[in-house]
């Protein structure tokens, strides 16, 4: 039986259920006000967006591979396009970009054109220094983590800081595919 | 008269994390059920590195004469394989759907602790259906 055809990232958002895009801006500013209230330190409240957002991402795989159907990625470029393209339709319904790609092809950065957190949302001097969709960075980096690649992720630019655009790097740091151990001599 | 014998989920490290059976035949205890596992797990490790093609993805079919194993491992290393009669159609569909149900109603559980047995009752109660579904459409052709 061959396999079935990878599915565009469109195609998979008009399929699962979705939610009042308000309710979701709104949760996820409660869940920042509430770590701010918490941590008080907006660094802290940084490391905890990103580890939460870490969570998700490894949960998160799992679900963009079965809807997908997508085969494994031949080289980091057509992962940064399928994270750009199908990854971010299909959970956020925006579509973002890849660009500025480095000489050897392991880092880049994804630009969104709309983020759905920030509808609405306006940063108080007091929270300079606070990245409001770290959460992102994380869920990024989880969800490479499962398919055995180490990166870092971080931001270049965010309109929350005055900037024009949303901008992550995504660097791969490593590729640590699970190899079988029956090579130790142990 | 069941196609599916039994039904098994390893986790990356090829810790047994579900298994269910369906028939009176083949029934194994836990400690059975985790030493196959694990012996599955390795045996799909070490197919990888007898492929004298790279990139081989492990194997997917294992046909005996009294039964048929599908195998179908998520890009994050998560196995699910299927213990069936010999012939049984359609194995590796039915492995998709129940990858789907994992990643709904295990995955998304946030009680659920990733790599641990999974113990979710939803989980349970929707795999029943799909199989349920699958026999009747067997019994159907």
């Amino acid at each position: 039986m061959p396999p079935a055809a990878p599915r565009s990232g469109d195609a998979i958002f008009a399929s699962v259920e979705r939610v009042n895009a308000e309710l979701f801006t709104l949760t996820y500013g409660a869940i920042v006000r509430q770590l701010l209230t918490d941590l008080e330190e907006v660094e802290e409240v940084n490391k905890q967006l990103d580890q939460m957002g870490y969570n998700i991402g490894i949960r998160l795989i799992d679900e963009f591979l079965a809807k997908s159907n997508v085969s494994r990625c031949v080289d980091f470029k057509e992962t940064a396009e399928m994270i750009a393209k199908v990854g971010f339709k299909m959970f956020l319904g925006v579509t973002a970009s890849v660009m500025n790609w480095d000489a050897d092809g392991t880092c880049c950065s994804i630009v969104l054109e709309d983020n759905p957190l920030v509808d609405f949302v306006e940063l108080p001097d007091t929270c300079q220094g606070l990245y409001y969709c770290n959460i992102l960075s994380g869920v990024i980096r989880g969800a490479l983590e499962m398919v055995a690649m180490k990166t870092e992720v971080t931001w270049i630019r965010d309109m929350l800081r005055g900037d024009d655009a949303y901008e992550l790097q995504v660097k791969l740091l490593k590729q640590v595919p699970e190899e079988y151990p029956y090579k130790d001599d142990e | 008269m069941a196609a599916i014998y039994s039904l098994y989920i390893i986790n990356k490290s090829g810790g047994l994390i579900f298994y269910k059976d369906y028939g009176s035949k083949g029934r194994m205890d836990t400690n059975d059920s985790l030493r196959v596992a694990s012996l599955w797990h390795s045996m799909h490790a070490i197919s990888q590195q007898l492929s004298p093609i790279n990139g081989c993805s492990g194997i997917e079919l294992l046909e005996a004469d009294t039964f048929d194993l599908h195998c179908f491992q998520s890009l994050t290393g998560t196995k699910f394989f299927v213990v069936c009669e010999t012939g049984t159609q359609h194995m590796e569909a039915l492995l998709k759907v129940i990858y789907e149900l994992y990643t709904d109603y295990v995955l998304k559980n946030p009680f659920y602790e990733m790599e641990m047995p999974i113990r979710c009752e939803l989980f349970d109660i929707n795999l029943t259906q799909v199989v349920q579904k699958d026999r009747v459409a067997l019994l159907g052709r």
